[in-house]
């Protein structure tokens, strides 16, 4: 009888998967893109409604706000040096620290769009059918793309949650952790987003 | 071993890079506070574009990684921006 030892090559492209994964943020950019194009061909046909509507935008609290998701960004990034370093306790810490910062931007998101809503500052309220069509534009811009990026924020979270779960079962491991980079690119490009819409929406007047 | 090769971002690196990100967010803060007319957008603008490159090079890891994704991000953001010259001169000489 022929001795029968199974040799088992499991499939793990560490670039390819890298790869699609940056395939797919390009689509990310794109889309984004493309609402950054509709915002600046807005502003530039609506000057004064968008001057004196993104003067209505809390600057502090978009500064915290911002201030969160870059540190985030550096401990999503720490979480994958300390993997390389097999320090599995540090890195699942970091990656705590990512969600917790994640959820921190998301509650200060809430109270901001809330304060938006008490001043009927919302999309087809009726004082923003007073103020004319450059504040109605503005806002509507407003809420769709901080709304889209804040949906972005709860899928990375989400992302997140489930590469917390293959770190502790050792799935993903410092021998294959294409999946915690992955994750922790989308987070970055969730950062890169916000990084513009932060001045466009809250710093120009 | 292709494992072994692979480039570990320090912590101090990651440190520094978050530094600069909150050094020019405060920066860009402080500019757009000033009114500099029609330089404020541009300002603002090219700060969040050095933002937008560190995250890119150091965060996103184009630095350490193999050539053909810095390659790829460089071509996607000039389609974008060939989009944004096409946009803008059809709204400018219509």
């Amino acid at each position: 009888m022929e001795q029968h030892t199974q040799h088992v090559d499991e499939h793990y492209d560490h670039i390819g998967s890298k790869m699609g994964m940056w395939l797919f943020i390009f689509t990310e950019l794109i889309l984004f893109g493309g609402l950054f194009i509709v915002y600046s061909v807005y502003r530039f046909m609506h000057p004064t409604a968008f001057h004196l509507a993104a003067e209505e935008l809390d600057v502090a609290i978009g500064t915290i706000n911002t201030v969160i998701l870059l540190i985030s960004s550096a401990t999503i990034a720490m979480s994958i040096t300390a993997m390389q370093q097999r320090k599995k306790k540090l890195c699942l810490g970091f990656m705590f620290a990512t969600i917790f910062l994640g959820l921190v931007f998301l509650v200060n998101k809430y109270f901001e769009w809330k304060v938006k809503f008490e001043h009927g500052h919302y999309p087809g309220s009726d004082t923003l059918h007073e103020l004319g069509h450059g504040d109605t534009l503005f806002y509507g811009l407003y809420f769709f793309m901080t709304g889209l990026h804040a949906l972005h924020i709860v899928v990375g979270l989400i992302i997140i949650g489930f590469v917390v779960r293959y770190v502790i079962n050792d799935k993903v491991n410092p021998e294959r952790f294409a999946l915690l980079e992955n994750g922790g690119l989308y987070w970055h490009l969730v950062d890169v987003i916000w990084i513009f819409l932060f001045p466009l929406f809250y710093l120009i007047h | 071993m292709s494992k072994d090769d692979q480039h570990i971002t320090s912590y101090k690196t990651i440190s520094l890079v978050l530094l600069g990100l909150l050094f020019f967010t405060f920066l860009t803060v402080a500019i757009t506070r000033v009114e500099l007319g029609p330089y404020n957008t541009s300002a603002a603008m090219i700060i969040a574009g050095l933002k937008a490159a560190l995250v890119l090079v150091y965060f996103m890891h184009l630095k350490f990684d193999q050539k053909v994704f810095g390659i790829m991000v460089i071509f996607v953001l000039l389609v974008f921006l060939a989009v944004i010259v096409v946009t803008f001169f059809d709204y400018l000489y219509r």
